[in-house]
């Protein structure tokens, strides 16, 4: 079977799913009468389930659909293996055809988006980990979400995002992508908001739909930029175009390359959630559990990440952009890391360190390490969504409470999710010999290294990952070690997951600890088969134009000191942590008391929401309404009033030429017409014999006029 | 030869005072009898002309189905206000003398081309024989010769059928 | 006793037409000015017929029959507007429908 030429049918597999959900999906989980739907984690306390056994169904589509994308994604990329140049475009038809427009430079040209399919060693990966990781959620969802109402819904919307994030990776130009771009953005709010009769849920959902409209405002004008200047959008043509030298380097200034570039990277800073846009992740931790770990934490957030590394052309001609992208890349991760160290909710916690993650992938991209980054947002899938899961775990098990301060000691309760959590914190800590470890030190190592990078981004990177460290364990102990805190009749109550959320968490977990040995570093010459990742994605990235010397020029004893650093800040932050919430659980509440304000600070998420409060949606959207209001009513209203006076002027001269010269000449006419016609209107009398008469007086005539001849 | 001029003047009196009872009677009713006496003349001058089919084709289409037709339409419409009414209009006496004038034109045309006929009276000869009957010739120009004509008037009938149907719903 | 000739049907013919067409001309009824229309028509196969038969030629009844279908197709249609008619105006008097007047 030839795989590769059934590309379309990979992300249809999930739109059929979502369909037969959210047209069909209620005949087979009929919803209860006049009751909410809820967040019902309180497990056996809510009652029986209200499982039919057609909701059985729900439990075999949904998962199957996105599983036989998942097989068709590894046959594809098994054929693509063979290929040489390790690209396949399927077009299935043309999208946007033909429409004439002038490039910037003059010249004519003809806009055309193909509804296109590309498979390429990049998009390959991200097929890999949306259907991979996709489908162990959705299988842990058929557990998690079985107390729910709203069943068919959740995994309908669920589909569609598979559906969405799949033409998203696949696509061959930016207008599809776009498409994907914005169907996941949809989707996402509408998962955020799945328990919609919850303020919260409904304001966290408009809350992310809105920042994204902002981002994706700057990529569509990038796009247009594009389509402008480069006259076409198509993914294979861009890259041609931009490799082919007609462009030169922006190495000096600042072009018009470089704006594209920005303004992709500012769309991609709302999507993958990076200052100044990622005030809308922590609180999409509002939707199911499942959600948070597959849209915000193991694909859509990193859109972004798979943008800018598709545009890796673009970007390697603009040293500015990437430098700007490298800079918020780093600013996000430590800004987001020192705000995980104080959080209590465990899954605000991960989504800071989701937002610290995606920072690091954008430190990647813009110091030029691009497949470093693809590398991080692969191995990042699994233990962020093993993390994002295993607290789905924690808190179904503890019955819906989210707040670390009352979990502890559940390490012996639920001994499944412990150590598949364990396995998750070690490796984003980065421990040698797991995945974190791997992909979070080429970063670093990267970071140092390239001609784009600096010591100071590598610093920040070390200081994130010293946080990173200390914030997991400080979670882990929060959670499984010390005395218990769990309130005393939600205690009783304490049970591991089911075997369908288990499963998808062990899978992550051995995910975890062996996604990482496919990169690891160059400096421990382990042969080729472990560095697959780099060899895999290198065509992808190549500039045509030599290698720069980065890694060549610094020696190796030099890049094993950095690495035994980076390992030694991890150690430090995970025992520091272990000593401070087990050891002597009181010095953290001394800390916070003597360093009063900067523990309110980082606890107010640096009071970031409330300045974007002040700023946007009191600033521009109240103050400014009332300086558009005055503007309004005096040189708006002021200029309207005059149109309606110059109106009103005007149509009484009017009034008066259409009274007397229109008017007169139409009565005129007609009563000229009236006239004449007077004599022919006595003939016609509207009866039918006068008009048969008539017809036998022509027949008189007729004959007449034979006899008289 | 007798007989023929006989039946001839029989069936035209029976043509002629059916056509005039039929437009004078004040009962629509009374009219419709006469025009069926009227139409029953006219096939017996078919007959005598050895039209037998168009005979047939008389009594059976105009005798059976177009008066059967017309005294529903009688019955289906309240036709006492009418019969009690005028039943002449106002300028009847224009109408009559144009026809008649028109009818005087006719009759002298009659008169003056009455020579040419003489020569053509061949009795009818080849209208249908034992090998072939009047029926047989008829169907044979028909479906041959004049068989879009014929296509054509079957459309015709159709669209006139369902015109009816239509004006004569109630609710349109 | 004179023979009958083609000459009697056509002066028969043209009688038949002529009463018809004071039918249609003077009568208010109408039902009855239908009634003229189909004398009139059979004025005319009256006439065809004294042809065909005076030329020994089947045509003319060939036409005879197609004025028969138009007779047919003519009184459908007329009867279907008179019901109309007297639905909407409750009258069957041709000069009381004179909405057509100027």
């Amino acid at each position: 079977m030839n795989f590769l030429d059934q590309i379309w049918l990979i992300p249809l597999f999930p739109l059929l799913g979502a369909a037969l959900m959210l047209f069909f999906g209620k005949l087979l989980d009929p919803q209860p009468v006049g009751q909410a739907s809820g967040p019902a984690h309180h497990g056996q306390a809510e009652g029986l389930p209200h499982q039919t056994s057609l909701r059985k169904l729900i439990d075999f589509i949904c998962p199957g659909m996105v599983l036989l994308s998942f097989v068709f994604s590894l046959g594809a990329i098994y054929q693509l293996r063979q290929l040489p140049g390790r690209v396949y475009q399927v077009i299935q038809f043309t999208w946007i055809a033909g429409l004439p427009f002038h490039m910037a430079n003059g010249h004519l040209a003809t806009f055309q988006a193909d509804w296109g399919f590309l498979l390429d060693p990049l998009s390959s990966v991200m097929i890999l980990v949306v259907t991979g990781v996709g489908f162990l959620i959705h299988v842990y969802s058929t557990g998690y979400m079985a107390h729910d109402n709203g069943y068919y819904r959740f995994f309908g919307y669920l589909n569609l995002f598979v559906f969405f994030m799949l033409m998203l990776v696949l696509a061959n130009n930016y207008m599809l992508l776009f498409v994907g771009w914005e169907g996941v953005g949809l989707c996402s709010y509408l998962l955020i908001g799945f328990y919609f009769h919850k303020k919260s849920a409904c304001d966290a959902g408009k809350k992310a739909f809105v920042v994204n409209r902002v981002g994706d405002a700057g990529f569509v004008l990038g796009m247009l930029l594009m389509m402008s200047v480069l006259g076409t959008v198509k993914f294979t043509d861009v890259n041609a175009i931009l490799r082919s030298g007609q462009f030169p380097a922006e190495t000096a200034g600042f072009g018009v390359l470089s704006a594209i570039a920005i303004l992709m990277f500012f769309g991609a800073t709302g999507k993958s959630a990076q200052v100044p846009l990622y005030v809308w992740l922590p609180d999409a931790m509002e939707g199911p559990t499942p959600v948070s770990a597959l849209i915000h934490a193991a694909t859509m957030v990193t859109a972004g990440v798979y943008m800018v590394a598709r545009s890796a052309a673009l970007f390697q001609l603009t040293p500015s952009a990437s430098a700007v992208v490298a800079v918020v890349g780093a600013f996000t991760a430590i800004l987001a890391a020192t705000i995980a160290l104080v959080q209590n909710d465990i899954k605000r916690v991960l989504a800071y360190s989701t937002v610290s993650q995606l920072g690091y992938m954008f430190l990647a991209l813009g110091v030029g390490a691009y497949w470093v980054a693809i590398f991080h947002l692969f191995t990042h899938a699994f233990f962020k969504a093993l993390l994002f899961l295993g607290s789905g775990s924690v808190i179904h098990a503890v019955g819906g409470e989210q707040d670390m301060r009352r979990m502890g000691a559940l390490k012996n309760k639920i001994p499944i999710t412990h150590w598949t959590m364990f396995a998750g914190s070690v490796a984003i800590a980065g421990i040698p010999g797991l995945a974190g470890f791997f992909s979070k030190d080429e970063i670093l190592w990267q970071a140092y290294s390239s001609p784009l990078g600096s010591k100071a981004l590598w610093f920040v990177g070390l200081a994130t990952a010293g946080l990173t460290a200390f914030y997991m364990w400080r979670l882990m102990n929060l959670t499984f070690y010390g005395r218990s805190r769990v309130a005393p009749e939600t205690e009783k109550h304490v049970h591991e997951s089911p075997a369908s959320m288990t499963v998808p968490l062990t899978l992550l977990a051995i995910g975890s600890v062996l996604a990482g040995w496919l990169g690891t570093p160059k400096l421990w010459n382990l042969g080729a088969s472990f560095h697959k990742f780099e060899t895999w994605l290198a065509p992808m990235f190549a500039t045509g134009a030599a290698e720069p010397a980065g890694e060549a020029g610094h020696s190796a004893s030099l890049e094993w000191m950095l690495m035994g650093l980076s390992v030694a800040v991890a150690i430090v932050g995970i025992s520091i942590a272990r000593y401070f919430y087990h050891n002597r659980p009181d010095i953290p509440d001394s800390l916070e008391k003597s360093f009063k304000p900067l523990h309110t600070l980082l606890y107010n998420k640096w009071y970031v929401d409330e300045i974007y409060d002040f700023l946007f949606v009191n600033g521009l959207g109240k103050g400014g309404g009332r300086v558009f209001g005055a503007f309004d009513r005096t040189v708006v209203d002021g200029g309207v009033n005059g149109a309606g006076w110059l109106t009103r002027f005007s149509s009484k001269v009017s009034i008066w030429w259409d009274t007397w010269i229109v008017d007169g000449a139409v009565r005129l006419t007609s009563f000229s017409v009236k006239l004449l016609s007077y004599p022919a209107c006595l003939l016609e009398t509207g009866r039918v014999q006068t008009y048969a008469f008539f017809v036998v007086a022509g027949l008189l005539a007729f004959f007449g006029y034979y006899i008289a001849r | 030869m007798l007989i023929d001029t006989v039946l001839f003047y029989i069936f035209a009196a029976m043509v002629l005072s059916g056509a005039i009872f039929t437009i004078t009677r004040r009962s629509a009713v009374h009219s419709a009898i006469s025009l069926i006496c009227s139409l029953l003349g006219v096939a017996g001058l078919f007959l005598l002309q050895r039209a037998e089919f168009l005979f047939a084709v008389q009594i059976v289409l105009y005798v059976g189905g177009i008066m059967v037709l017309f005294l529903f339409v009688i019955m289906l419409v309240n036709l006492d206000l009418a019969a009690k009414a005028r039943q002449f209009n106002r300028a009847w006496a224009v109408g009559i003398a144009a026809v008649a004038v028109v009818g005087a034109e006719m009759a002298w045309f009659l008169y003056r081309g009455r020579a040419a006929f003489h020569i053509a009276e061949n009795g009818g000869a080849g209208l249908g024989s034992a090998a072939a009957g009047n029926t047989e010739m008829i169907a044979d120009s028909l479906f041959s010769e004049y068989l879009l004509p014929f296509e054509i008037a079957s459309v015709l009938l159709l669209v006139a059928v369902v015109g009816s149907v239509v004006m004569a719903k109630k609710r349109i | 006793m004179y023979p009958v000739t083609t000459i009697h049907y056509l002066a028969l013919s043209a009688a038949l037409l002529l009463i018809g067409t004071v039918g249609v001309l003077t009568r208010r009824n109408i039902v009855i000015i239908l009634m003229s229309i189909e004398l009139i028509l059979n004025a005319v196969n009256i006439n065809l017929v004294a042809f065909s038969h005076a030329l020994s030629n089947i045509n003319g009844q060939v036409f005879a029959i197609f004025v028969i279908t138009d007779a047919v197709a003519e009184a459908a249609v007329g009867l279907g507007i008179l019901i109309a008619l007297f639905r909407n105006k409750e009258t069957v008097q041709a000069d009381e429908i004179d909405l057509l007047k100027w």
